[in-house]
């Protein structure tokens, strides 16, 4: 399948972290490349997202949402850095 | 800069009207929208009468302040959500909108009095987003050159035609995939890096960079652009496709 970038989950993201977070910086946890999470490969299906380190292919997040929950793995990110909230909260 | 920040929303459509023989503009009034940042998405949630729901990204034709929410969706053949919004949904209908989205596909004002110009470049409706931009920018006190290029497949493709074409601020460059207007002494034919190179602001000029269009779109031209010589964080894209 064709895959997009992160700013495809953008909405699925925003539900997660109550914002949009398309310009968080993530670390990839197996070969530590930095990206804005806009520009990070992006698997959308109708079960759900998974998103991967451009260079290296790792997983670096599964979101999947259900009637009844959302299931997040992020085990593939050693970090993540958000810039604070203009609002101070 | 301070941008929207993004929650759910309910939506009454205000008008449809075709926006080329496969795709249609959609206006929705969003009493609690905050506005439009140009170039930014929305994911539209539909919910059918037994509970299911489809949620599905298209980008955002306003821009600026105001409640009025105006998308242009193409219809993806075999789709799930387009064919309904394009063909069945109706004035007065209820959907449900999650935005803004997209912070880092953005453009706002720049309060630089010398700006970096700006180059635009769509792949089909990819165009969305940045003649959202383009129309910003043509409100704005923000002196930056703009500049699109917008590869699409035939005449009667174009998406924002008039729009486009009333653009003062904006120079605009159309290339025909599939077939060519009458006395346009370009083939039709895909995009070429030559092309690329003469139709958009060279790297010397350091422009700030917007690709949206389809993966293969996005990617081919990413490539060339960085080749050329541009500056990777300079580039922004954002790709389509996929699920429909």
């Amino acid at each position: 399948m064709t895959h997009l970038d992160g700013n495809a989950c953008a909405g699925a993201l925003s539900d997660l972290f109550g914002d949009d977070v398309t310009l968080a910086l993530g670390r990839c946890a197996g070969c530590g490349h930095d990206a804005v999470l806009a520009e990070v490969v992006a698997y959308v299906t109708a079960m759900g997202t998974v998103l991967r380190c451009a260079p290296c292919q790792a997983v670096l997040a599964v979101l999947v949402t259900t009637a009844s929950e959302r299931v997040v793995d992020l085990t593939g990110l050693s970090s993540l850095r958000l810039a604070a909230p203009a609002d101070g909260g | 800069m301070t941008l929207r920040r993004t929650a759910w929303h309910r939506a009454t459509v205000v008008s449809v009207a075709a926006e080329t023989a496969t795709a249609r503009r959609i206006e929705l009034e969003v009493p609690t929208w905050p506005g439009n940042d140009a170039g930014s998405h929305v994911d539209i949630r539909l919910t059918a009468p037994d509970g299911y729901q489809a949620t599905r990204s298209y980008s955002v034709a306003s821009s600026g302040p105001g409640t009025r929410l105006v998308l242009a969706v193409d219809e993806v053949a075999d789709g799930e959500v387009s064919p309904f919004l394009v063909r069945v949904l109706a004035v007065g209908d209820p959907v449900e909108v999650h935005g803004p989205l997209g912070r880092f596909f953005v453009w706002t004002p720049s309060a630089d009095p010398d700006p970096a110009p700006v180059q635009l470049v769509a792949g089909g409706s990819g165009v969305v987003p940045l003649y959202a931009m383009a129309a910003a920018h043509e409100r704005s006190d923000d002196g930056s050159e703009f500049r699109l290029l917008y590869s699409v497949r035939t005449p009667d493709d174009v998406f924002f035609r008039r729009e486009l074409a009333a653009l003062r601020r904006t120079r605009v460059d159309l290339v025909h995939t599939r077939s060519a207007p009458e006395g346009d002494r370009r083939p039709p034919r895909r995009l070429v890096r030559e092309e690329l190179d003469r139709l958009t602001l060279g790297p010397a000029l350091a422009p700030r960079i917007f690709v949206c269009g389809s993966t293969p779109f996005v990617e081919t031209v990413s490539r060339w652009l960085l080749e050329a010589g541009h500056a990777p964080a300079a580039v922004r894209t954002e790709r389509f496709g996929g699920s429909a």
